[in-house]
């Protein structure tokens, strides 16, 4: 078993067009009843729009914030997945069944394991001991 | 290859990695669950293979040697790396298959092996990896190209290619690609994106006029033993035999091809007498097998097209009506502008320029088209049939403009030139 995230990215649009996605919605309650019935849906979310995004940096001890998202593209983060799956292949396979992949893009994945970060870490010099592990993630 | 026969003992060792590597790196990599520790490994046990054999003399069976030196290896490794992912459950996997004596386990049954190698071939050619990734994996794990080779053979540095091979391994490990055949259902998909990279080694050694010419023909061998394992490990799919018959096919011409100097031949100037006439067996007996199993596909319509060149006894005695026929069917199932090309070219042998001509007038104002230069000659060569030199003329012009590919260049020069 592995987790994966499922970026969900598409445009954003103006409300004629939004209200139609708006009524697409059963779709989606549909696919997530599915997941959760399967036992695979971790954690599912859908952000507010970019005009709400405020990017924050640290840069020589000064935090600057910005009003925006983090790069300003065409397609934009509209929510996430997180989904427990066997392996690549079934986290492609639900990926494709999320309603946006039709429209926007959802970008698959994986996650890493808390295990897997502090080895990586450690492996880098990091002084860490072994239960930072279950603050890792 | 690495290994060099001067004596009995490198002779066996090259033959062993010839024959069994793909085989022991695919079972060892499904067992170890690592492709990087699985390809090290076998590494090791072939280098340890040269100094073992020299002192205890060949095995008997040197693929069980190499397999299970190489499975020892992985335990080895594992076992010093304390930090690997997953360490003791891939650990207990492999010790698991260490027999308790000394003796030698019986080796997999050829089930298992087949399985492993088709496992192997799906995971490298798996959609989720860029093209270029799974053709240099699949030439790394499959054929026994060193990265050194593929490099030359792509035309690009040895760590660039080194690079791109190991971003693949990396994202097979951490994205956990499968190791395995797939389900039925995606089954036809994943099988068609296979026999792309394999068609595009082939293509990649057979049609590019830049790089060492020795590396070139090695991926076009490289590709027909890939079409020839496909073919022993899927022998119920059509297109498997259609596209071994059209790699065999095309390359039973390829001494025919390149005229003393390395210029180009063009198919109906070729000396029919240095076709390797067995390589035109071979293929045409499996174009037969992939018909019988009536399931039509690209690669048969393609081989079927090729066979029919290759049959007539002259040039000028080809059965255009039927490559007309054929090309029609191909655009059917897969329909590009390029392919409608080729099908007005045979239609305008066939049937005179002028059907020829009526087919291409779409094609010229396709904007796709506009700068593909076969487009231009083609349409010189079916004015020219016509008796229209002067539009003959302005479309050779064209394509010369087009063309960046000296050899090219020279063989437009030439017909324009004979227009006149």
């Amino acid at each position: 078993m592995a987790q994966y995230m499922l970026l969900v990215y598409q445009e954003e649009v103006g409300p004629a067009e939004q209200a139609e996605r708006e009524r697409e919605m059963p779709m989606f309650v549909e696919l997530h009843r599915s997941l959760r019935e399967a036992g695979l849906l971790v954690g599912v979310q859908r952000l507010h729009s970019t005009e709400s995004a405020t990017s924050v940096r640290v840069r020589a001890g000064e935090t600057e914030i910005t009003d925006g998202p983090f790069a300003v593209t065409k397609e934009v983060l509209a929510g996430y997945y997180i989904l427990d799956c066997a392996d690549l292949d079934e986290a492609l396979k639900h990926a494709a069944r999320v309603p946006a992949a039709r429209y926007g893009t959802v970008e698959v994945r994986p996650m890493m394991p808390a295990d897997e970060w502090l080895r990586v870490s450690r492996e880098a010099g990091a002084d860490l001991p072994d239960e930072a592990v279950r603050d890792m993630a | 290859m690495s290994v060099h026969a001067a004596d009995p003992v490198s002779a066996a060792v090259a033959h062993a990695f010839r024959d069994e590597r793909a085989i022991v790196l695919a079972t060892l990599i499904r067992q170890a669950g690592d492709f990087q520790l699985a390809e090290d490994s076998v590494q090791d046990a072939f280098e340890a293979a040269v100094t073992a054999w020299r002192r205890d003399g060949v095995p008997a069976n040197p693929g069980a040697w190499i397999t299970t030196a190489a499975r020892r290896r992985a335990i080895d490794r594992l076992r010093r790396d304390r930090s690997g992912a997953n360490r003791a459950e891939r650990l207990a996997e492999l010790t698991r298959l260490e027999p308790p004596d000394e003796e030698e386990l019986p080796m997999d049954d050829e089930s298992t092996i087949v399985d492993d190698r088709l496992r192997l071939i799906f995971t490298c050619c798996h959609p989720a990896l860029a093209m270029p990734a799974r053709v240099a994996l699949t030439l790394r794990t499959l054929g026994g190209m060193t990265t050194g080779e593929i490099a030359r053979a792509f035309l690009v540095s040895e760590p660039t290619m080194g690079k791109r091979i190991v971003r693949a391994k990396r994202k097979i490990a951490a994205a956990h690609i499968p190791y395995r055949v797939p389900a039925d259902d995606d089954l036809p998909e994943r099988l068609r994106a296979v026999l792309r990279v394999v068609y595009l080694i082939f293509n990649e050694g057979y049609t590019a006029t830049e790089g060492d010419r020795l590396v070139r023909e090695e991926l076009c061998e490289e590709a027909i033993r890939l079409g020839e394992l496909l073919c022993r490990l899927m022998p119920d799919d059509a297109e498997v035999w259609g596209l071994s018959a059209l790699m065999l096919l095309h390359d039973a011409r390829r001494a025919a091809r390149v005229d003393p100097g390395g210029r180009y031949i063009a198919l109906d100037e070729q000396d029919r007498s240095l076709w390797d006439q067995g390589g035109i067996r071979e293929g045409l007996a499996r174009l037969e097998r992939a018909v019988r199993l009536r399931r039509p596909g690209e690669y048969q319509l393609q081989a079927a097209i090729t066979a029919l060149q290759i049959h007539a006894p002259e040039a000028g005695a080809t059965d255009w009506a039927q490559i007309a026929e054929l090309f029609g069917a191909l655009v059917t199932l897969n329909p590009s502008p390029v392919i409608e090309l080729n099908r007005a070219v045979a239609v305008g042998l066939a049937d005179g320029p002028a059907a020829g001509l009526a087919l291409l007038e779409p094609l010229l104002r396709d904007s796709t088209l506009e700068h593909y230069q076969p487009l231009y000659a083609a349409h010189a060569e079916l004015l020219s049939r016509a008796g229209d030199t002067v539009g003959a003329t302005l479309a050779y012009e064209r394509a010369i403009a087009l063309t960046g590919n000296a050899v090219e260049r020279a063989e437009l020069e030439r017909r324009l030139g004979a227009l006149r």
